[in-house]
């Protein structure tokens, strides 16, 4: 067991991105089972301020991943592929019953992304061990991500007042 | 996961090993600590009525105290089992134990949208073994 965050190795280090590429497909693959499984007259009360919402997030997901893909590269780690994720999604997936349960869920996926690359970044800065990708751009990346993360959980706050 | 919660978990499972209050001996054990520091750790979580400790006994998890360690052997779980399962990890304890301290309960949770977790978990928990009875783990122990 080891208590303390920190990041003490390389390998650490890229199972925990391999970690943070699961969680964007999962949020990519959801958005997009969102959008698709909803009863006909759900998708249609589902108003373009989430349909857009929901388009953004897959593909602000994809960007993040492709990212975290080329730090884990430089570790001489691999990740696993959208498509593995996409079914395990699939296999356990059950729609929210109507549009406020979609935000519901896209609001968790996003809040949940903000913890683990806050957790990521005190993890690293906790730890004074030298990786083999440069800590600046690792840090950077991360910083950039976890902001994107942070606009993403107000967005869908601010469609969630709108629609209250 | 945090320290706190750490320490709940390894008491559940020592109080599980021993059937019986947890040593300090197989706390320091099990969390690679100093028996000071669990002593240490054990009267803060006696000050929040997480533990009760008996001199000479040990330490058993009061109700509130069994439903948080419950959980954080249940976001453990999960983490083994992604692991295993997802990353397709062969030392999946061994890499679990390492990672638990970074990864929170609602990352699990969002973890556990994709996994297959036994209904009945954490109860399935092999204390002994370190790992859920119904994790497929070959002759040497790693995830097959």
């Amino acid at each position: 067991m080891s208590l303390g965050q920190r990041v003490s190795s390389d390998h650490q280090l890229a199972r925990l991105l391999q970690i943070g590429v699961v969680l964007e497909e999962v949020v990519e693959s959801r958005a997009a089972h969102h959008l698709e499984t909803l009863p006909p007259s759900e998708q249609a009360a589902v108003d373009e301020a989430v349909r857009e919402l929901l388009t953004e997030a897959a593909e602000e997901s994809a960007e993040h991943r492709e990212r975290l893909e080329a730090l884990i590269d430089d570790l001489d780690a691999e990740t696993v592929a959208y498509e593995e994720i996409n079914a395990l999604v699939d296999a356990q997936y059950g729609p929210p019953e109507d549009t406020d349960g979609v935000l519901y869920d896209q609001l968790a996926n996003e809040e949940t992304a903000y913890k683990f690359y806050d957790d990521l970044i005190d993890a690293i800065e906790a730890s004074d061990a030298e990786y083999a990708i440069d800590r600046d751009r690792l840090l950077e990346t991360l910083y950039d991500i976890r902001e994107e993360e942070k606009e993403g959980v107000e967005e869908v706050t601010e469609i969630m007042e709108h629609r209250a | 996961m945090n320290t706190a919660d750490q320490y709940l978990k390894a008491i559940y499972l020592a109080q599980r090993i021993e059937e019986g209050p947890a040593s300090t001996g197989t706390l320091a054990d099990l969390l690679e600590v100093s028996p000071a520091s669990v002593n240490e750790m054990i009267g803060k979580l006696e000050e929040r009525e997480l533990v009760e400790h008996e001199k000479y006994k040990g330490a058993s998890l009061t109700d509130e105290g069994i439903e948080r360690a419950h959980n954080a052997l249940q976001t453990y779980c999960i983490i083994e089992r992604f692991l295993a399962n997802v990353l397709e990890v062969e030392e999946f304890r061994d890499e679990a134990r390492a990672l638990e301290s970074v990864i929170d309960d609602t990352v699990a949770d969002r973890l556990d949208t994709i996994i297959d977790r036994p209904a009945e978990c954490p109860d399935c928990f092999d204390a002994e073994q370190d790992y859920c009875e119904h994790l497929e783990v070959g002759p040497d122990g790693c995830a097959d």
